[in-house]
């Protein structure tokens, strides 16, 4: 279907006037503008290595797993980061914590290997968009370097020093200090999630309990 | 103050001893001169674009070119498998050497005017009293494209031809302004003796200068020079973005620093040109007289034209740094439509003034409505990508579909 001519809408190339047509001032007008620069020279250079660049707090860099109140780490292994991992760098594997290990009384759930691919990582931040407990963060340590591939499969313990290291230091603070684990460990029964794009109110989805359990 | 020197060589060789010397400091100092060009452009540059430039190797980067040069020496210089060796080789050669060539005949400094090549007198110019001076060095200067055209057929890739053939058509068409635009001063001055036009300048005081009486002239020979030194916004045939490098895509390591030096060299040859056909060369009132004899008046007058000069190079490169490049059909019609035009309508009223014997100062309210008379038409003149029609062709169609 050919558009419609009132639709559209040419623009002209506007008529130059005489000073236009001669070259000359717009040539001199840009030597201005150039010679302004180098008469008031300000640069916006970084002197990289030595000078290191003041990152926003909202960074997303290398990730860190962070530690709850007890020192142990906050992850409760629900896979929820693998999951929304579009680069499915995150590799978990989840273990029953003892019950009669007064230690992990209180949690159900913690990884027994907690894997990141940081080569295969996109750092969108969508693991830790993802986490309910607050624990897999991105820090603002950017220049990450390896000799190997496998140096750069970063484990739960290289992780968990990542946030030992970082926990202190200007731009990665720790987020939050809602409960032992995070905003979701308060929850005693899940409120019903609605799903991300609108159903009908009588859809199995609306009424779920939570995202994800279909019965 | 080489006669002593000149004198302990044998009587045939004599002529060639200040040829030779003046040889040897031009090609040294060009060389040292090219390379920190080259630096000041790129600090230049970076000044404009809030950078701070090159400014590791030594203090503030000042031994970055001995930097340079190193890595230019030492890398690996690659000749492809698919190229004209023979051409291959010889094109970066003919590049500096037509440029280097046409140096020759461009006085550097106050050139004694009662000159023998054996009398001792340094010179300041390497090859004086040649009469065809201007004629010379156009001569030299559009042999240049030799090395372009030969450096990017040789390389057999459509990057470098296509770059080639865009340098070629350039040059050819801004050889004719520029060869007019200093068809004046030769008839002003009644030589083609740069040396020559130079003393009538600094002898007629500094209303003499030919700016005065050909500031059209100077215009459309400094645009026409950039554009046959290959220098942005004239540089189509090399352009980055679209030939990725042009002509020399192919060259590396000093090959393609021999291409550069040619490059740097031009741009120094028209800005002595400029500075000593239009604006006096090393006469500066009261300081650099053609009688002031004070101690090191020589050395203030070669001083004088080195600023003048050195003026014009940063002239170019921050012309280079801020304007857009051309299209190509419009530097074609830059060339064709606007200054082979007003070139030749200068020398016509260069022409008027010697014939009827009128008062050269004539020529400046003619210059000025020469380029007023230009910037008239610019604006009646229709543009090439102007629509034409103001009734879209569409609607016939669409009104041919509402009546189904």
């Amino acid at each position: 279907m050919p558009i419609n001519p009132k639709d559209i809408e040419w623009v002209e190339e506007p008529a130059m006037n005489f000073w236009e047509s001669t070259y000359l001032p717009a040539v001199f007008d840009g030597l201005r503008t150039t010679g302004q620069h180098v008469a008031d020279f300000h640069p916006v250079t970084e002197f990289y290595p030595e000078q290191k660049p003041n990152l926003p707090s909202h960074y997303r860099g290398v990730h860190r797993l962070n530690r709850d109140d007890k020192g142990r780490v906050k992850c409760v292994a629900c896979m929820m980061c693998a999951t929304a991992c579009p680069a499915r760098c995150i590799d978990i594997v989840a273990q029953d914590a003892p019950k009669d290990d007064p230690h992990w009384a209180d949690r159900d759930k913690f990884p027994k290997s907690f894997v990141i691919d940081e080569l295969k990582c996109i750092y969108c931040g969508m693991c830790e968009e993802a986490c309910p407990v607050d624990s897999i963060e991105l820090t603002n340590i950017f220049d990450l370097t390896g000799m190997t591939r496998q140096e750069m499969m970063f484990d739960k313990e290289k992780l968990l020093s990542v946030f030992d290291q970082t926990k202190d230091t200007v731009g990665n603070p720790i987020r939050t200090h809602k409960g032992k684990l995070g905003h979701a460990s308060d929850f005693t029964d899940l409120h019903t999630l609605g799903p991300a794009t609108t159903v009908r109110a009588d859809d199995r989805s609306a009424k779920a309990n939570s995202a994800g359990v279909i019965e | 103050m080489f006669e002593q020197l000149i004198n302990w060589f044998p009587e045939w060789a004599r002529p060639f001893i200040m040829p030779m010397i003046t040889i040897g400091i031009v090609l040294q100092v060009n060389l040292g001169v090219c390379s920190y060009l080259i630096l000041l452009e790129r600090k230049l540059s970076a000044w404009m674009q809030d950078r701070i430039g090159p400014n590791r190797v030594g203090p503030w980067g000042l031994l970055q070119p001995v930097a340079d040069m190193l890595k230019l020496l030492l890398k690996e210089d690659v000749i492809p498998g698919h190229v004209n060796k023979f051409l291959y080789v010889l094109a970066p050669g003919i590049s500096v050497f037509t440029t280097m060539l046409a140096f020759a005949v461009v006085p550097f400094g106050p050139v004694p005017r009662n000159l023998s090549a054996t009398d001792g007198q340094f010179p300041y110019i390497i090859a004086p009293g040649v009469d065809l001076g201007l004629v010379f060095i156009f001569a030299v200067t559009s042999l240049a494209v030799y090395g372009i055209i030969l450096g990017g057929w040789a390389s057999n890739n459509k990057y470098s031809a296509l770059g080639a053939m865009r340098a070629s058509a350039q040059v050819v068409s801004y050889e004719i302004p520029l060869g007019m635009s200093v068809v004046g001063l030769a008839l002003l001055t009644g030589s083609m003796s740069i040396e020559k036009i130079l003393l009538h300048q600094v002898d007629a005081g500094i209303l003499g200068w030919n700016i005065w009486f050909q500031p059209l002239a100077c215009v459309i020979f400094f645009a026409a020079a950039m554009a046959e030194a290959q220098r942005l916004p004239f540089d189509l045939s090399e352009c980055e973005q679209e030939l990725v490098g042009g002509w020399h895509t192919e060259y590396s390591a000093m090959k393609w620093g021999l291409f550069f030096l040619g490059e740097y060299t031009h741009v120094i040859t028209i800005s002595f040109l400029t500075s000593i056909l239009f604006f006096g060369g090393w006469h500066l009132p009261w300081i650099a007289e053609p009688d002031s004899q004070y101690l090191g008046s020589t050395l203030v007058k070669v001083l004088v034209l080195l600023t003048k000069s050195f003026a014009f190079i940063i002239v170019i490169q921050m012309l280079r740094w801020t304007i857009p490049r051309f299209r190509f059909d419009q530097l074609m019609g830059l060339a064709w439509k606007v200054l082979i035009p007003l070139a030749t309508l200068n020398v016509v009223c260069v022409m008027i003034v010697k014939q009827f014997h009128l008062n050269e100062w004539w020529l400046l309210p003619m210059s000025a409505g020469l380029f007023l008379g230009a910037g008239l038409i610019g604006t009646q003149s229709s543009r090439p990508f102007a629509r034409k029609t103001l009734e879209p062709v569409a609607e016939a169609h669409g009104h041919h579909a509402h009546a189904h």
